[in-house]
């Protein structure tokens, strides 16, 4: 599938990004990340829920943060979808500083270049499968008709064509996981970022989902961030970040393969799914390739 | 996708949206009730003070009694002295009761005010028959003060009966000012200029019943017989007089030349009442000048209950239900939002900005405000049906505002009948729902669905998308 050219104008400050090949473009920082804190007051007292993270994401590129609950991974998440700002230090998309935008702005970046996946899927319980998915599509002012067109387009790639009248309700964890899918990716975004987005769903759906959104990664050139607890799901990613204590160290799950720091059991206080991030080896057939292979 | 959302959301929370509706039904439809309400009581003061002063009457004028005058009736018979046989009396006389009187040539003073539209006068009278026979050798005379209240007595040894009506002199060629002009003609015609000098006259049409009257018959004032020729039947519940006669007759048998007792005057304006009811005390400085915002003040009774009613208790209640509705509406939407913040912060999240959400929740407020307001003004026209139904008739009692309360006995006239003494009116209350009272109630019912979207709004739009995705539902 070719991402078409034709983005909102809203999006004119992110044309740089748009306009990338379908699997993206080598070198091309989609996210730069530059001593980002943020601090929350919580009784008396301050959670320093992010110290001082630097990152850089190349477009295309697939990362997965994974950590212990309270530190910081969700925050990080996000801060990379201006949903929230940081507390200091600056969050560059396609070479555009968030933090110095305002509310009005963040909202069309939001609109145009960003899609959601939620653990939750949050799909709203009144509006029909089709209809959740052109939610994603009002605040870019398409029209009535090219909404149903785009949405049923987008629901049969997630293999929901059967389905756009359900509503939420009607369809399992699963569907209605991939109903957030086609609506995170209706708008052909820049970057689709996800909440634990196999969370709720039991083994055989997660990796139907994941399954689904590395075809989408693969296929569209997409920029995909995954916040996860679950080690099977962070294995296909072509980076993985480890979050501790608001501090993100990232390794490059590349030829050279190495663990990243820490072991296993440091990641299970919170009772969480072994944490296996070291698991990689060359039998693990369900790693991605590398991305000069996607094509 | 704006409205299929909203009916959606609404038809998910139909039972908290009834609800809504229904405390905005319950506010509104209380307040059209009231409305209406007051305005029948409106209707039911101003049918008093149309039916006891004529249609387009904004000023009365009249003129208290001087000690000692004012009409006690002279019947002007002696016994016969020492002689002990009885002497039959047999009188019919006109009296002004307790009325001072007016000169005919105020009538123009008064129509020459600057802002007086027309002034005409009237002369309100009581016909008293005396009949009898009086068998003592003493005399009894008809000095003033000679015989007072009105039904029957005697004098001595022997028996008189008396028996009176009212009878009101009004002047014909004015058909829209005056005593007459409050009444529908129901039968024959009213009194004409040509009518000035003849024996016609006209009466009300429950006198007319008691009397077995009809047009054509004849019917006796002041000892000389008149032709009915007409019935009118006089504002709801009201008999200003029983007998109207051209005012000249009423002079000349009142032995009044020139003389009237009560003016009417209609304003130029509703605005310029107070200016001419200067001007006119100024004119006539010993006149009693009575407006008819005067009158209704000194009007008593239940309607003037009912009128406080409505206005008092009637207006605050309203006020309260309507505000407890928008505080009740304001809180069930700000808790209807609270519950879905995930909603909205997910919809944040993939781009609605604040406005589209306002409005997307403001809309839904607002179609619960205007179905609440639909409903609202049907219960407030089954209200209004309802009080119109069984609400009792309401009397309306009006006293020294025809400038009477000072004559009376010691005046020595026959205050039992003296004319506008006191007039007590039977009024059906009327409860009718005005265009302008369902314009208010659309009002109210679409502010208080954007007073309750506003506060939901204002709800949504602090949800930072990232705290509203957080937040468990």
């Amino acid at each position: 599938m070719v991402r078409p050219g034709s983005h909102p104008a809203a999006l004119s400050h992110l044309a740089a990004v748009s306009h990338h090949s379908p699997f993206g473009r080598k070198g091309f920082l989609m996210y730069k990340l530059t001593g980002v804190t943020r601090d929350y007051s919580k009784g008396r007292g301050t959670v320093h829920a992010l110290q001082g993270v630097d990152l850089a994401i190349d477009d295309g590129e697939w990362l997965a943060i994974q950590g212990p609950t309270g530190h910081g991974k969700s925050t990080l998440l996000q801060i990379l979808g201006g949903l929230d700002k940081p507390t200091s230090g600056s969050v560059e998309l396609g070479g555009r500083d968030l933090t110095k935008l305002g509310e009005r702005q963040l909202t069309k970046v939001r609109a145009a270049s960003i899609g959601f996946i939620f653990q939750t899927f949050n799909l709203i319980p009144t509006l029909s499968a089709q209809e959740n998915v052109e939610t994603a599509l009002v605040p870019l002012g398409v029209t009535a008709d090219k909404r149903h067109e785009r949405a049923r387009r987008a629901l049969e790639d997630v293999g929901l064509g059967e389905r756009t009248r359900h509503l939420p309700s009607e369809l399992s964890g699963g569907q209605q996981q991939r109903v957030a899918v086609a609506r995170a990716l209706v708008k052909e975004p820049s970057v689709l970022l996800g909440d634990e987005p196999t969370g709720n769903l039991d083994e055989g759906t997660r990796d139907e989902i994941m399954a689904l959104l590395e075809e989408m990664w693969r296929e569209r050139g997409l920029t995909l961030v995954i916040v996860t607890h679950d080690s099977s799901v962070a294995r296909r990613a072509q980076k993985i970040g480890l979050m501790r204590n608001g501090r993100l160290e990232v390794r490059q799950v590349g030829d050279s393969r190495r663990p990243l720091a820490g072991s296993v059991d440091d990641y299970t206080t919170d009772g969480a799914k072994g944490y296996d991030v070291g698991g990689y080896d060359n039998d693990d057939g369900e790693r991605p390739p590398a991305r000069h292979a996607r094509a | 996708m704006f409205f299929t959302y909203l009916l959606r959301e609404l038809r998910r929370r139909m039972r908290q949206a009834i609800f809504i509706g229904l405390g905005l039904a319950l506010g509104v439809g209380l307040v059209i009730t009231v409305t209406a309400a007051s305005k029948g009581v409106s209707d039911g003061q101003g049918s008093v003070l149309k039916s006891l002063y004529g249609v387009g009457t904004d000023i009365t004028v009249t003129q208290s009694p001087t000690s000692g005058s004012g009409g006690g009736p002279h019947f002007n018979f002696q016994g016969k002295a020492g002689s002990g046989s009885s002497t039959n009396i047999n009188r019919d006389v006109l009296t002004s009761g307790g009325l001072g009187t007016i000169k005919s040539s105020s009538v123009t003073t008064i129509s020459d005010q600057k802002d007086v539209s027309a002034a005409v006068g009237a002369l309100v009278l009581n016909d008293l028959k005396l009949s009898g026979t009086i068998s003592t050798g003493s005399s009894s005379s008809g000095a003033p003060g000679g015989f007072a209240g009105g039904s029957s007595g005697s004098a001595g040894r022997g028996s008189l009966n008396t028996s009176s009506f009212s009878v009101t002199g009004v002047d014909p060629s004015s058909d829209s000012l005056g005593p007459l002009a409050s009444g529908t003609i129901t039968s024959g015609s009213s009194l004409t200029s040509a009518d000035a000098n003849k024996n016609v006259a006209v009466v009300d049409s429950d006198y007319a019943k008691s009397q077995n009257l009809k047009v054509g018959s004849a019917i006796t004032v002041a000892g000389k017989s008149f032709t009915v020729v007409g019935i009118v039947q006089a504002g709801e519940g009201v008999t200003d007089a029983d007998v109207y006669i051209p005012l000249a007759r009423a002079q000349a048998l009142a032995s009044m030349p020139n003389e009237v007792n009560t003016v009417y005057v209609s304003a130029t304006s509703s605005s310029d009442i107070n200016a001419v009811s200067a001007e006119i005390s100024k004119a006539l400085p010993t006149s009693t000048v009575t407006t008819s915002s005067d009158l209704a003040s000194e009007v008593t009774g239940s309607l003037s209950s009912a009128s406080t009613l409505a206005n008092n208790l009637g207006k605050w209640l309203a006020v309260a239900v309507l505000i407890a509705a928008f505080m009740l509406a304001s809180i069930l939407t700000m808790s209807a939002v609270s519950r879905r913040v995930r909603e909205f912060g997910t919809l944040k999240a993939i781009g609605w900005t604040s406005g589209r959400i306002i409005r997307q929740i403001m809309g839904e407020a607002l179609v619960i405000g205007v179905v609440g307001g639909v409903v609202g003004i049907g219960i407030g026209y089954g209200a209004s049906a309802i009080v119109q139904a069984v609400a009792p008739p309401l009397s309306a009692t009006t006293g020294a505002a025809s400038g009477t309360s000072a004559a009376g006995p010691a005046a020595g006239g026959f205050a039992g009948h003296a004319a506008a003494a006191a007039h007590t009116v039977s009024v059906h209350l009327t409860a009718p729902v005005t265009l302008s009272a369902i314009g208010l109630a659309v009002v109210l019912a679409i502010a208080g669905g954007l007073i309750a979207g506003m506060f939901g709004g204002w709800r949504a739009v602090r949800l930072r998308p990232a705290a509203a995705l957080s937040r468990l539902e």
